[in-house]
């Protein structure tokens, strides 16, 4: 055992040997939540930005906090000096290129761009879009990880939108934008367990769920997959014959579009997408959820799942959080 | 370590005690129409992670709980919705039930609703 130093923002210090690096933070007057000092309520998170923590460090973390290298500083006995960060890193954008615009139903656009350099982007996780004057969005990348340059979007044109409008409006192919870099915890991670999964989306939360799809079969995945789409109307709802097409291609892939108000067509039900999903599967036992769109879509989702229980660690979601009452 | 010595909190298994419990426990108390309304306009999110923290309080493990948050995070409950014994021993009662479904020994759940047991004033704010 010795002394390792840890770097954190612009500070170094010394991590004496049994010592944990939560208590080295401490002993330094370093600002850091915390509280059971044991691993527990992991009050004390932080991430390692220059490779793998220790194994140890990460017990009892979601699998998707594992993989991007987040770790408990109170379990965390360094085997090598360290670079840390507490707290949300500082963002860092890529300049992009549109290089398509294509109208997936009236209000959302399919919004296509190539940046200079390959994001390391895993489906379902969302970028932050930064035009010239400087105003920022996010939107979820549709596409699976084999597009390292190339994402799509799906942009949803919002009452009083100011971003969502002049992305239909004005933006133009071959028109720049910046790219953060991908964010979001809500994504599919290989895991070659032949575990069931189940996504549900309003509105444009079926652009996170396509890529997850897509990313999933890819990956040969080999548990059931089971995508629900709900809009209140048929005219909110897209790419059906696309994911029908899907379904005919692959026996373990279902697709059920949903709409909440008036009569359903032959072939969608009618009804929220998440109360026909959990009619539809009473046991969740063992899935794996996805959730993205409207914030109470989310939250009601979250409980109905659990209570047909899934475990609260194998549902992953992103609320859509925007300040408009168009979106469904 | 000498069977005599273990905490109750490693008698029960620890960390992994808690997580075993944590899910069971949470779908009894949000499935129990005594008491579920308090939950509805929580986070679940937050609310897990609040449960886990209540079990490892309860199973003697390490916590931060002071009487003071109990009271002020269910003063709310207690004024608006009426917040009552009759709660807490459905709360009690579930925590018990969850621990049976886990084959701890009896003996162990009366110690786990005995230190439960400890924060009954401060919840109800009294």
């Amino acid at each position: 055992m010795q002394t390792r130093k840890i770097s954190v923002g612009r500070r170094e210090l010394f991590c004496q040997p049994g010592e944990s690096v939560l208590e080295a933070l401490l002993r330094e007057q370093v600002e850091i939540a915390y509280g059971c000092r044991q691993g527990s309520c992991q009050s004390c998170i932080a991430r390692s930005l220059d490779g793998a923590p220790p194994v140890a460090a990460q017990a009892g973390l979601k699998d998707v906090l594992r993989h991007q290298n987040h770790f408990l500083t109170c379990l965390c006995y360094p085997e090598r000096d360290m670079a840390i960060g507490i707290g949300s890193p500082e963002q860092r954008f890529c300049h992009a290129t549109v290089t398509g615009k294509q109208l997936l139903n009236a209000e959302t656009l399919l919004l296509t761009l190539r940046t200079d350099e390959a994001l390391d982007y895993y489906a379902g996780q969302f970028v932050n879009l930064k035009r010239g004057d400087g105003l920022q969005r996010s939107y979820s990348i549709a596409n699976n990880r084999v597009h390292a340059r190339n994402l799509t979007l799906h942009i949803r044109r919002l009452a009083g939108g100011r971003f969502s409008a002049w992305a239909h409006d004005e933006l133009k192919v071959g028109d720049s934008l910046e790219v953060s870099d991908p964010q979001g915890l809500c994504y599919y991670l290989p895991s070659g367990q032949p575990r069931n999964l189940l996504l549900i989306g309003t509105g444009s939360g079926l652009a996170p769920l396509a890529g997850i799809v897509s990313e999933a079969l890819h990956h040969g995945h080999a548990g059931e997959i089971h995508l629900y789409h709900g809009s209140r109307e048929m005219d909110g709802l897209y790419w059906i014959d696309e994911l029908r097409g899907l379904a005919a291609q692959h026996a373990n892939f279902h697709y059920t579009p949903c709409v909440s108000r008036g009569d359903a067509p032959d072939g969608v039900a009618g009804g929220r997408a998440n109360d026909v999903a959990m009619k539809q599967l009473p046991d969740l036992k063992g899935w794996r959820v996805y959730l993205c769109g409207h914030p109470d879509m989310v939250q009601q989702s979250k409980r109905q799942a659990f209570l047909n229980g899934a475990k609260f660690d194998d549902i992953y979601a992103d609320a859509f959080h925007v300040a408009s009452s168009t979106l469904d | 370590m000498s069977e005599t010595t273990a905490t109750l909190y490693e008698q029960l298994g620890g960390e992994a005690a808690v997580n075993a419990a944590v899910d069971i426990f949470y779908r009894k108390v949000l499935s129990d129409h005594r008491i579920n309304r308090f939950f509805d306009n929580t986070d679940m999110d937050k609310q897990a992670a609040k449960q886990k923290a209540f079990l490892t309080m309860a199973f003697g493990g390490p916590n931060n709980y002071s009487g003071a948050d109990m009271r002020q995070a269910h003063a709310h409950l207690v004024k608006k919705l009426g917040l009552d014994d009759s709660h807490f021993d459905a709360v009690v009662e579930n925590l018990a039930t969850t621990l049976q479904e886990l084959h701890v020994p009896q003996a162990l759940i009366q110690q786990v609703a005995a230190i439960a047991e400890t924060t009954r004033n401060d919840v109800l704010g009294r």
